[in-house]
């Protein structure tokens, strides 16, 4: 691999992605629909919180391929910087892909300009990403994600949500996407309080992801015998912290619990 | 057309290295060394913004002297240079020495091929497991390169403060040992240098997956003394 040095009228600045288009490493877009001919992942349910110290950010372990569960374990919440986090629903190859370019994207920005971007040019830089990815979009490949971070200038959480074209949406309390987001909603939008704590909005995150899982086949819940669980992470001034897997068991051993009294 | 006059290789590269070494002494000098936790680096430095040491990758750091336009685009490759090939293969296969190897050729190009040599020297420091693999470059203007595992001094005084740093270093020295070291070797026996004078940066083992940090402010103006 040789240097990479342009001239400055051909030159990519910060973008990771402009550089990755002139050396000649993008992905090619697909000329008919994948989904037709080939079973493709789908990642399912992911949702974010806003808490008073930041976000609170969760999905499901689940992937399917059409009606079969194609892995149990899969991440789908992932850091996209210190202060920032991605998760993503949707097509699973090309998402897992979208996060690592975007982890990249915003690492080699810092580097190359020497500052981090704001919170806001992130959540720009993403929409721009599925606005790209619209043309596998077209053929089944979508991926719709969801980004959350702590904003420093504001000092408070917040949370974008986008669609297919890369249109981006701020909310302002929670969002969901993915199979299950229906259901997860639905729960988000009962609980939710102004100025819940993260201690609150994690015990939401995972009533939601569980109700999700109750309603929807694609998305899975807690797994207590082969003990995955739903991967939740909190982002406030002090960063990116995904909870440990232990503290989830017991935080959804006394979910379930509640629940079983409800019903007997 | 005129017939160029006939001038010796010899006589060609003296002077083009001749060049090359008064541009780089015009600027001020940059120390590393290797301390009980990692790689420090030192730079003299009155800029807050123009930076002559930087992050490159996860464990390799930059640092350049002599012309900035020239150091900071060979910068910029560098960033670009890892961050493909960690793409491409995977975040551990990035290496400090193909990375200098890539500046000694662009280095060596230029000086032979060009109107004009570049009027820098760089330095490419990785940290490694622990203090016997830790690696430091030096690639000079015309693509020399030296390796080096306790310290290496770039820039146009470099023999003198060489030898301050060689008599003040010795194995495993503490962060703030090894800064006043470093510190004491840039000023002189005569002069000082303050916290406002200097650029620190230190790759630190046990940092978290990016290595790279830098010490500014109260923090370097406590561990001065």
């Amino acid at each position: 691999m040789s240097l990479p040095l342009y001239d400055p009228s051909n030159d990519p600045g910060p973008s990771f992605v402009g550089l990755l288009r002139r050396a000649g490493l993008e992905m090619a877009v697909p000329t008919e629909n994948v989904s037709d001919r080939l079973p493709v992942t789908h990642g399912t349910t992911v949702l974010a919180i806003r808490s008073n110290s930041g976000v609170v950010m969760a999905g499901d372990r689940r992937a399917t391929s059409g009606n079969l569960i194609s892995h149990r374990h899969i991440e789908k919440v992932f850091p996209a910087d210190r202060h920032s986090g991605i998760a993503i629903a949707g097509a699973a190859g090309p998402a897992v892909e979208m996060v690592k370019l975007f982890q990249l994207q915003l690492e080699h920005y810092e580097k190359v300009e020497g500052n981090a971007l704001s919170l806001e040019g992130k959540a720009n830089q993403l929409g721009q990403m599925i606005r790209n990815h619209l043309g596998m979009a077209m053929q089944g490949l979508a991926v719709v994600p969801l980004f959350a971070g702590y904003d420093h200038r504001r000092e408070q959480g917040r949370l974008f949500q986008y669609d297919i074209t890369g249109g981006r949406y701020e909310e302002h309390n929670h969002a969901s996407t993915g199979s299950g987001s229906l259901h997860a909603g639905q729960v988000l939008k009962l609980g939710w309080t102004p100025d819940m704590t993260a201690e609150a909005a994690i015990d939401l995150a995972m009533s939601a992801l569980e109700q999700a899982a109750d309603s929807d086949s694609a998305t899975g819940g807690p797994d207590l015998v082969r003990r995955i669980f739903p991967i939740v992470a909190t982002i406030d001034a002090d960063g990116f912290t995904a909870l440990e897997d232990d503290d989830v068991e017991d935080r959804f051993q006394a979910i379930l619990q509640e629940r079983t009294e409800q019903t007997q | 057309m005129t017939t160029p006059f006939y001038v010796a290789p010899e006589q060609l590269m003296k002077d083009r290295a001749d060049y090359a070494r008064k541009g780089i002494a015009r600027g001020r000098s940059l120390v590393a060394l290797s301390y009980d936790n990692g790689i420090l680096i030192v730079a003299e430095n009155r800029s807050n913004t123009l930076r002559k040491v930087s992050e490159i990758y996860d464990r390799i750091a930059f640092g350049g002297v002599g012309k900035y336009n020239e150091f900071d685009q060979l910068r910029i490759a560098g960033v670009r240079h890892a961050d493909l090939k960690g793409y491409a293969y995977s975040r551990e296969d990035v290496d400090a020495q193909s990375l200098a190897n890539q500046y000694a050729q662009i280095l060596g190009q230029t000086f032979t091929h060009e109107m004009k040599p570049m009027e820098v020297e760089i330095l490419v420091a990785e940290i490694g497991e622990g203090p016997e693999h830790d690696q430091m470059f030096h690639i000079r203007y015309d693509g020399t390169v030296d390796d080096e595992t306790a310290h290496v001094v770039l820039g146009g005084e470099a023999e003198a403060i060489s030898e301050r740093v060689a008599a003040a270093y010795e194995p495993g020295l503490s962060l703030e040992a090894a800064l006043n070291a470093a510190v004491n070797a840039l000023a002189g026996p005569e002069g000082t240098l303050r916290a406002p004078d200097l650029e620190v940066a230190v790759l630190a083992r046990g940092n978290g997956r990016r290595s790279f940090s830098r010490i500014e402010g109260d923090e370097l103006a406590a561990l001065l003394g």
